[in-house]
Formats: structure tokens, sequence, C-alpha cells
């Protein structure tokens, strides 16, 4: 219990506060929970959560990766999935008829496409040595005027069958599409770094890039694949996004995503300097932020004012999450407790207990 | 001869300076050639000090910024407390009590309690800048749109005297296309901006403060170990940073003589372009104050050039990335050529010094 | 010798998160001494001079400097009370110039008068013989002379005590006499000085008075020249002694001399060091001797590709290969100790384990991932091995002492089962201990076949362990010796006559 405890123990504060999220739905009224059927699909306050916050936990993903690689974070990935989803847009209107292997076709040009950004900021990070958030300022700032170009006006219009069917729900299956997309996409992360070593390497480069390099490690094509693979999840949060729209707004899609990712990697308890990481820590965190906003939303308050109760929410938890506090709360428990169990445990344990962890 | 054994010995430009003189140099190369492809417009002062009177906000931000990043921070905020500034002293001002010196004082609050708060949670409970800050622009546009969601127009007379103010120079006019002399106009915010500027670049340059920010951004924990109070200096960083937002935001206000939701709106993003243009790097330790006006005036130049030149204004912003990454790989390929050259440099035999040549050394300098 | 004492700790004790770093230590210091402080690491050397500096605030136990009670909470008072201090690592701001790093955080105007400090810095720079210019940016000036800087900012603060922690760690022998001799002025003129060191030698030559610690805890204070040396390491060790005179050391076979493991012609690399030819067969020990900069670090690095290869070429078992990156030369079988543990070697925030099996995997491949099963026997086995003192192997490296980091690091080496392994400076700053133990393990090594290129500034070390040694200088190779030719006073002799007369014309 005890070794399960410790292992989980930096998914405390997000989960917390996703219990605490919970409890005040509760309080405002007790069918938080409730899930109603509509044209055989389900719908409720959960459904919504898990559908509104799709793009923003495969961006997270992304972001997860980017951070403990190159100790820094991408700013561009609204844009870059405004690009992406220029791309798909324009294979898919420019077709006579609207198959599923035109969208697919038009999805793996937007991968392509969404490599290429990344492949293009991570170039700059990892052999110009820019940081990341210096690279990625470059796409954040120029990138929706390339998606304009590519879209050559304003908002052109995706109606056809199979985009809506993606973007909410496909006659028969009872989850919308997006929800469906985003348990696809983490279950193939979860393959990803269960079938490599891609956990190993990030956390060495992130954490000692020189001597990751001396152990054979190149830190250049690890911080290049962390952004290739920001890059991908910039294109399916893109497609998401854009199938959802209905439209391809520009200037809109996605806009400022980047500072969701970014919290949501920070309130998965992962460090925003690099190094050890948790992706199950900013999909939760992901999905906080969404049942955030949600929760907001539902508790009626001024629309005005959602920012400000955001802003003092954000920071009361970093201040919890902080490591002075958690020090002085340690201190302050370390004094109520009696002296020999603090003895007990300050002694350096010798090689003791080497069993821990085996039947693992 | 003694000339340039002068020159020899004189010591490398830092990190700082050489950045500066970059950014400077691209500067006043493209300022040339602007001036050769459109001598219409770029010939005359005005369009210069137009560049400063009608973005003195923004170069006030990046002043700001520049403290904070060559400390080693960053502060998104303050696109969204200059904004939030200019609703409250809109709102202040036309509610009938308001007065000048009361909206200035709004002003430096306002940035004063946002700078404060911000380092308190960054310096003294360690806490990542990006998200406090990120905080802090939600918690200012939260304000800016609960206060007032309307464009508030100023009317009131005293500050309409001060928003149409101008310092007439009369010599440095010139004749429109009718043969009628129009003098040059400074407006107040651009004598603002040539004060912060004097005043923080000093700062940072010769006072102990200043050198301590330096030391900060350059290694935090060599910094503590010399005994230099680390978060009281993070700390005032922030206090600054707001503090400039703050004053960014009347200038603001008094330039464009209105509140509006979307003031200043992304303006962090662009102040983030102009620092690093200038030279500041993001990792902290090394920037010229100097260079944030450069920075700001090198991207707004190339607008005006594109303005000119008649592109779609949609694609200013694609122009103004390729600049950035122009400037950044620029900035990139010079420092690593000059670490490989110091790689080398600092391990010629004779700095595996034997007494004598020690002693060369120093008879050499 | 009575009387008088300028800093006086009763009962001071530390504790850290799973670790009593100090039990009730007392320590006196008297004005115009040096006071040696030795002990192995995690002795508590360094957390008691960081508790005096005021980096960590003491749990109990009461300070008095000069009679007064104090209570520091930041370095910032301690420098302030006259107490000036230098790490080891250096700890100083590479974005400043010499001048600013010499005098910021001490002075109190609000205010920098570049000129007169400049002039000032100019000055005692001159007057300490340190080749660097006041306006120089610190990041220009290598390591050796940073920590000189270093020195000089604790010396200029008219401090009445002064802590050197390892000063002498990245100084040549040159610089160590002007270190000393800068000591002893400052002895005279009555500063209390408190020395750290590995260097048994430098503490008898220099010190009036030793403080032994172990395990945080005070073994006693001893007038150095009444302690022996061999009283002195056996105080410092309790009671593990002996081991060393026991070393035997291996002699390879000369039957299969023929076809040397690996074979490097005209190497050179990036960080200058000039073309050199190396050679080495199996089963044998051999070394790079000479001082810190002499290219045996820089010859290592570029045996093993750690910095770029500018030239040469490079065979294993007669063949050539191409080495061109670090993983090139592991897969070749080549392994390789960085000097710079914790900046080249451990991963600090990874586990134990994870450490051990890191290189063995990327040997393995990206796509082939150990299971956890099978990482956590490979980890054990060799935690066992080599007697890794960890909780667990789940415990993050970083919370392991020097020693413990090292062996972690042998470890990672040897679960590739390595053809040639080059082990730079593995036993520096780690405990006696230990290093008998690494020096046993390099031998049993070779016996088993493997062979091991071993570094070290201690030349008595590599005289234990090694069949030949190679003296460099001046970043070439300036003599070899074997047999009965090893001695440390030929080493000496080679090192002082090799390679004069290159910078006569």
């Amino acid at each position: 219990m005890g070794r399960l405890m410790k292992r989980f123990s930096h998914l405390f504060l997000p989960l917390s506060v996703m219990v605490l999220l919970i409890i005040i739905n509760l309080v405002k009224g007790a069918d938080y929970f409730r899930i109603t059927m509509v044209n055989g699909a389900f719908y409720g306050n959960i459904p919504n959560i898990f559908f509104g916050a799709s793009e923003l936990v495969i961006l997270s993903i992304g972001m997860t990766l980017v951070t403990a690689a190159s100790r820094g974070q991408d700013i561009s990935i609204g844009e870059s999935a405004t690009i992406t989803s220029a791309v798909f847009v324009q294979y898919v209107l420019q077709a006579n008829e609207v198959t599923l292997l035109t969208i697919l076709v038009a999805f793996l040009l937007s991968s392509v496409v969404g490599l290429a950004l990344g492949a293009f900021n991570g170039t700059l990070v990892s052999i110009f040595k820019v940081q990341p958030m210096v690279a990625s300022l470059i796409l954040f700032t120029g990138g929706r005027s390339i998606a304009f170009m590519i879209d050559g006006k304003l908002s052109p219009i995706l109606a056809n069958d199979l985009s809506n069917k993606i973007g909410t729900v496909i006659p028969g299956i009872p989850i919308q599409t997006p929800i469906i997309l985003t348990v696809v996409f983490i279950a193939l992360t979860a393959v990803l770094f269960k079938t490599t070593n891609l956990r190993l390497y990030v956390e060495a480069v992130g954490i000692n890039p020189n001597a990751a390099r001396l152990n054979g490690i190149n830190p250049k094509k690890v911080i290049f694949l962390t952004f290739l693979i920001m890059g991908f999840c910039s294109a399916v949060a893109g497609f998401i996004a854009v199938n959802k729209a209905g439209r391809h707004d520009s200037v809109n899609l996605l806009k400022l995503i980047m500072m969701d990712a970014i919290l949501a990697v920070a309130i998965g308890g992962n460090s925003l300097n690099g190094g050890k990481f948790s992706i199950t820590g900013s999909i939760i965190g992901a999905y906080t932020i969404e049942m955030l906003n949600r929760t907001l939303l539902r508790l009626e308050i001024e629309p005005a004012m959602i920012k400000v109760f955001k802003a003092v929410f954000i920071i009361i938890l970093m201040v919890v999450a902080s490591p002075v506090v958690r020090a002085s709360i340690t201190k302050v428990v370390d004094k109520i407790r009696p002296a020999s169990v603090q003895r007990e445990g300050s002694v350096p344990l010798p090689i003791a207990n080497r069993v821990g962890k085996k039947e693992e | 001869m003694a000339g340039v054994n002068a020159i020899k010995k004189k010591t490398r430009l830092s990190n700082s300076n050489l950045l500066f003189l970059i950014a400077a140099i691209i500067f006043v190369l493209m300022y040339l050639f602007a001036i050769i492809m459109y001598p219409g417009s770029f010939l005359q002062f005005q369009t210069f000090f137009d560049l400063f009177n009608l973005n003195a906000p923004l170069i006030i931000m990046t002043l700001g910024l520049c403290i904070v990043m060559i400390g080693g921070g960053i502060d998104i905020s303050i696109g969204a407390v200059c904004g939030l500034v200019t609703m409250a002293c809109a709102f202040f001002l036309e509610s009938g009590r308001g007065s000048i010196w009361g909206a200035i004082l709004i002003a430096l609050g306002i940035g004063i309690v946002f700078g404060i708060g911000q380092g308190y949670l960054i310096a003294y409970l360690e806490i990542q800048p990006f998200i406090i800050t990120l905080s802090g622009l939600f918690m200012a546009q939260g304000l800016l749109t609960t206060l007032h969601k309307d464009p508030i127009n100023v009317t009131m007379p005293d500050f309409v005297k001060l928003r149409d103010f101008e310092i007439v120079i009369n010599w440095l006019g010139t004749r429109n296309r009718l043969g009628v002399f129009i003098p040059c106009e400074i407006k107040p915010g651009t004598i603002i901006v040539v004060i912060l500027l004097v005043i923080l670049a000093s700062l940072m340059k010769w006072s102990r403060f200043g050198r301590n920010v330096y030391a900060v951004g350059g290694n935090a924990h060599s910094a503590n170990m010399l005994g230099i109070n680390v978060k009281r200096t993070m700390f005032i960083t922030y206090v600054i940073s707001g503090l400039t937002a703050g004053i960014a935001g009347f200038v603001y206000i008094m330039t464009t003589g209105a509140g509006n939701v979307g003031n200043a709106a992304g303006a962090e993003m662009k102040a983030i372009a102009s620092a690093i243009i200038g030279g500041t790097l993001l990792n902290g330790g090394v920037g010229n104050l100097l260079g944030a006006p450069i920075g700001t005036l090198t991207l707004l130049v190339i607008n005006e050039l594109i303005r000119a030149a008649g592109v779609q204004s949609n694609f200013q912003a694609m122009v103004s990335g390729l600049l950035l990454y122009f400037f950044i790989v620029l900035q990139s390929i010079i420092m690593s050529l000059r670490d490989k050259r110091e790689f080398t440099l600092a391990l010629p035999p004779w700095l595996r010094l034997s007494r004598k040549a020690q002693g060369e050394a120093l008879q050499h300098r | 010798m009575l009387g008088k004492t300028i800093l006086e700790m009763r009962g001071i004790s530390k504790s850290f998160p799973g670790v009593k770093a100090l039990d009730s230590v007392d320590f006196t210091l008297r004005p115009g001494e040096i006071h040696a402080l030795m002990g192995e690491n995690g002795a508590g050397k360094s957390t008691l001079i960081k508790v005096i500096a005021g980096v960590y605030e003491k749990d109990s136990g009461s300070i008095t400097l000069e009679g007064k009670p104090i209570h520091f909470k930041a370095p910032e008072e301690a420098q302030n009370n006259g107490i000036g201090t230098v790490y080891q690592e250096i700890m100083l701001c590479p974005n400043l110039t010499v001048a600013e790093n010499m005098y910021i955080g001490r002075s109190h105007s609000l205010l920098v008068n570049w000129k007169q400090m400049n002039e000032q810095a100019e000055r005692l720079l001159a007057s300490l013989n340190i080749p660097a210019r006041a306006t120089q940016e610190l990041s220009s000036c290598s390591l050796a002379v940073q920590q000189m800087i270093a020195i000089a900012r604790a010396v200029d603060m008219d401090c009445n005590i002064l802590i050197l922690d390892e000063p002498t760690s990245s100084l040549d022998e040159d610089e160590v006499h002007t270190l000393f001799a800068l000591m002893r002025e400052l002895k005279e003129r009555g500063v209390g000085i408190i020395f750290i060191t590995h260097f048994l030698e430098q503490a008898y030559e220099i010190s009036d008075r030793i403080t032994v610690l172990r395990n945080g805890k005070l073994v006693g204070e001893y007038e150095t020249i009444a302690l022996l040396q061999i009283e002195l390491i056996s105080k410092m060790l309790g009671n593990e002694l002996d081991d060393i005179t026991s070393l035997k050391k291996h002699e390879p076979d000369v039957s299969d001399v023929s076809i040397p493991v690996f074979e490097a012609i005209g190497l050179s690399s990036s960080a200058g060091v000039r073309p050199f030819d190396f050679t080495i067969q199996k089963g044998e020990v051999n070394g790079f001797a000479g001082l810190l900069g002499s290219g045996r670090s820089e010859s290592a690095r570029a045996i093993f590709t750690a910095d770029r290869v500018t030239g040469g070429e490079v065979r294993m078992k007669g063949k050539r290969v191409k080495i061109k990156t670090p993983l090139h030369a592991i897969t070749q079988g080549i392994g390789y100790l960085p000097e710079d543990r914790k900046g080249d070697g451990i991963i600090e925030d990874l586990s134990v384990r994870d450490n051990i099996i890191l290189t063995l995997q990327v040997l393995n491949g990206f796509f082939k991932p150990f299971s956890l099963k099978q990482a956590q026997e490979f980890a054990e086995e060799y935690i066992e091995r080599l007697n890794i003192k960890t909780p667990t192997a789940d415990t993050p490296i970083k919370s392991l002492s020097g020693g413990n980091q090292q062996k972690v690091i042998l470890a990672r080496w040897l679960l590739t089962h390595p053809e040639y392994l080059i082990l730079d400076e593995p036993t520096r700053g780690i405990d006696v201990g230990t290093k008998v133990e690494i020096q046993k393990l390099v031998i049993a090594l070779a016996h088993e076949g493997m062979s091991v290129t071993f570094i070290s500034s201690e030349i008595d070390e590599m005289l234990r362990t090694c069949s030949r040694l190679i003296v460099m200088k001046d970043r070439e190779i300036v003599g070899e010796l074997r047999g009965s030719q090893l001695t440390e006073s030929a080493v000496m002799n080679v090192i002082a006559k090799g390679g004069k007369n290159r910078w006569a014309d």
C-alpha cells in the first residue's frame, strides 16, 4: 500500500484537485454525474468534459515530452494545429466527393505538415540551441497568417457528413467521436512507451544531456524527436478541432491553447524545467482544466469573472504545491510527531531492504 | 603601433554587448534600406518619431520585461496588465470625479500590485514564473472585462488636452505634397520612453541592484553564495516589470484616449520578440536595456516596410515571424562560433602557465 | 597557543531528510592558524562549513564568533561578519566580469564605481599572480583561473575567517604553491583558515591543526606535528585500513602482446590534444600520468570521442574501426567513466536502477526496452557485487554519497562488459575506503582480461595499479614508464624534463 502511494505520489495534486472540483459540483447540484442519451449518444457533464478536453489532452501529451527533453515549452502548438488543419480542410474541399479515403489522405497530409512544423521547431532547438519558447515564438507569430494564406479566405466551411461524424458522433456508437479518438491516441502513446525506451532517453536528456551523450544517447536526436511528436500531436488536435467546429477559423482556432497545455503539464506534477515526467499526470491535468472551466460555467459565475476565478484557482493550486510551502508543512508535521518516530526515519538506511518492488 | 596593440589587448565584448551591437547594426542597416526604398516616408523625421509616438507602450513594457528576462525570469502578464490599466484609467476619468493625477496613481498602483503579487509568489514561494504570470494574465483580463466590457472614450477636458498635447519641433519638419510645411511632433509618451530608458539602463549598468540582476540571471546559486539576496532581487525585477506595465497602460490611454477590452492584447509576445531581437536572452544573464527599443523598432520598421510595399496586412505577422527567425538563427550562429573560438582560445599551452609566462602575461597588460 | 579563539562551535547538529549529517560536533578555530578539516566523504565536513558560512541553518548547538553568539541565516550575513568562503565548485557568475565577480555582493553603496572597482581588481590580480584581466568576462577564463579568482575574492574581504573547501582540486602544482604562500601570508595577518582537502600531504604541508570527522561525528582535534599520517588515516577510516598495502597489481600475459585490444594512431581532438599514438593490450592496466591540464583527461576523451576527434585512426584488435560518437565507441566495447561525475556521469534524478542499466539499454536499442523485472535483476546484481550502499534500487542516485554514485557509474559500464574500460579520476573526491575498493576492482578486472586505462591525479594510486604509465605534458606524450621504472620520482623527472625545449624556440 505504502509502495503504491509512493508510486503515485506525483498524481496526488491533480487528483485531489479533481476530487475537490467534483465535490464543488455535487454541492451545486446532485445531478452532476447524470448522463443522458440523446440520439443514441451519451451526453452530460462528464462526457462533455471528455469531449471538450480532447485537443488539450493530446497537446499536453506532446507538451510533456517537449518540456521533459528540452527543458522548455513549445508555444506554437495552437498555430501549428491551425496550419495543419488548414491543409486538411483544403484537401477535403478540393475533393469532388468526400469519402473516408479523402479524409484519411487529408489527415495524413496534415500530419506530414505537422511533422514538418515540429521539425522546424526541433531543428532550431536541437541544432541551433535556441530556447524552445523562443524558437516556437516564430511560428507563434507567423503561424496564423500562414494558415490564412492556405485558406485563401476567412473561415472556409467544412460541410460534409463525414466531418460532422468525426466532430460529433457516429450513429450507432454512443460515445462522441473526439472522445474515442482521444482514447485511441492515449492508447497509442502507452504502446509507444511500452515498446520503446522513449521515457529513459527523454528523461536522461532532460536531466543531464552531457551524461546522456557519453552513454550513447544523442541528445539532439531525442529533442528533435520530441518536437516531431509534438508536431504530430498538433496535427491530430487540429484535425479534431476543425471537425468539431465545422469550419476553419484561422484567427481563433485553438487560440492560446498552449497556455492551457503548459498548465496541464504543471498541474500534472511535472517540472517545467525538464527531467522526470508523468504523462498520466498531464492527461489528468488537462481534464482537470476542462473540468475547472466547466465548473466555473456551471456555478453561473459571470462570464467576465471566469478568468479571474481560474487565475485564483491556479495560484492557490501552485502555492499548495510549491516546494517552499511543502517544506514548511513538513516541518510543522515533524514537530507535531513524537521525537522517537522522527529519529527512526532519520537514520540512513543501510543495504537492508533491497527487496522492494520485486514482485512486479 | 601602439594603437594596434591597444585594440588587440582590449577585452573582448561581453555577450550582452555583442548581441546588442548586432541588433543595433541590423536596425541601422534596415532603416537605411527603408530610406533608400521609400525616401518619401522614411526620410521624414516624423516617420521616425511616430514609431515612438505610436508604440511607446510596447517599448516601455519591453524595458521592464528585459529586466525580468536578464534576471532569468519571464513575465507574460504585462500586456494584460497594460490593458487593464487603460480600462481602469478610462473608467476612473469618466466617472466624473476623476483627475489626471488620480489616473496616474491608479496606473502605477495596479502595476505595482501585480508586480508585488507575482514577484512574491515567484521569488519567495519559488513557483514557476510562466505559470504565475499566466495566472496574472488571466486575472488582469478577467478584471478588465469585469470592470467594463464596452469601449470607453475619455472625454474629460483635462485629459483630452493631455492626449492632444504634442511637442512641436519647428526646424525638423517637412513639406507635404501641397508644399505646406508640417513641423515635427513628439508625443509625451516618447519623452516618457526616453526618460525610462535612461533611468532603467543606468540602473542596470551602474547600480548594485542592476548588477545583482545580471548575477542572479547568470547563476542564481552562485549569486546566493556570493552574498546576493537572490529572492529579493528577483522580487524587485517583477515589481519593476509590473510598474512599467502600469506606466505603459497610462501612456497607452494617453495616446489612444480610450479604454478598450482589446487594448494591448497579445503585447506580451510582441514584447518578448522585441527583447529577443534586442539581444536579451531568455536564459537570463545576458541583455542590454538599450536593445529593448532597438528590438521593438526593428519589428516596427519591418511592418512599416511591408505596409509601404503594399502587402496585405495579414502577412505582416508572417514577415515578423521570418524576421524573428533570421535574428534567432543569426544570434545562435554567432554565439556558437564564439563558443568554439573561446574553447580553443582558452586552451593554448601558454595558459598552463609556468611562473615565467605568467610574469610575461602580466607585463603585457 | 592557549586561549584566544575566533570561532567556537559546540554541539552542532544538522539533519537532512533521512540523514543526520552532523551529530553534536565541536569545532574551534584560533586566530592565525590553518586548521585542516579532514574526513571521508559524507563525514560532514561540507555540512559543517556550510553551517559556518550561513548556507545551512543548524538544528541545534551554539556558535560563537569572537565571543559573541551568532546565528546566520544567509551567506550574506556570514560574509558581513568577516567569514569568507571558497567552495569546491566554483560559485561565481560566468556572465559577469572578473572584477564584478570579486566585488559583487560585498558593497553596500547603491551604485557601482566601475573605474575604482576595476583598478582595485587589477591590483589584486597582479599581487596574486592571477593571469586574468579585471574587465574580462569570467566565462572566458579557464577553470583554474576562475578558482583563483574565487580565492582572491575571499582573500580581499578582510575576513577573520577564511574557509577553503577543497580549493586545490582544480589547481596544478604551481598554483597550489601560490595558494599556500598566500595562506601563510594571511596566517601571519591573524586570519583563521579552515582548509578542507583530500590530499593528506597538503594537509601536512600547510596546517597547524587537524580536526577529523567521521560519519557526522567528531573524532578529535590534533596538532598536526603530533599526528602520524598512518594514525590520521586510521582515524578517518575507523579501522578498515591496511588494504592499501596488500594490493597486488596484475602484470599482463606477455604472450598475446601481438594484437593490441585497442590502438590509436595520430589521434587528436577539438580539446587541443596533440596527435598521439596509443596501444593497450588485453588484461593490461595502464595510465595517463601528468599534471592537471597536461592532456591526460583530454586523451581519454579523445579515445572515447567524448570530444570531437579531429584526426587519426583507431583499431580494435587490429581491425580499423570508425568511431565518431560515444555510441560507436560503446558498441566497439569501450567504456568511459568521466572525470566530472556530476556533470558527465550521473543522471541525478533517475533511480539507481535506471542509472545502472542506462548504457546497456542504449546498446540494446531504442525499440527493445528491458522489462522492469530484468532491469531490477541487473541492478541488484551489481548493487551486491560492488557493495553499493543504497536503500533500494529505486532510490534516486542524487541521494547517494559520492563514492556510491561512482560505483553506480562503474556498475553501468561493467554491465556492458566492455573489452576496454577508461577510468578518468574514478577516485576523485571519494572516501579512502571506496578508493581502495575501486583500485582492487580494477586489478580484479584486469585479471579477468579486461584492459583498463586508469587516470588519477594521485600518482601513488596509479603506481599501485598500473603496469605502464604514459606521461603527458602540455597536451602531448613526453614519456612512457614500465616495470621497475615505475616510481614517483621517475614520473616527476619525466614531467620536469619532458617537452621543455618545445617552447624555447
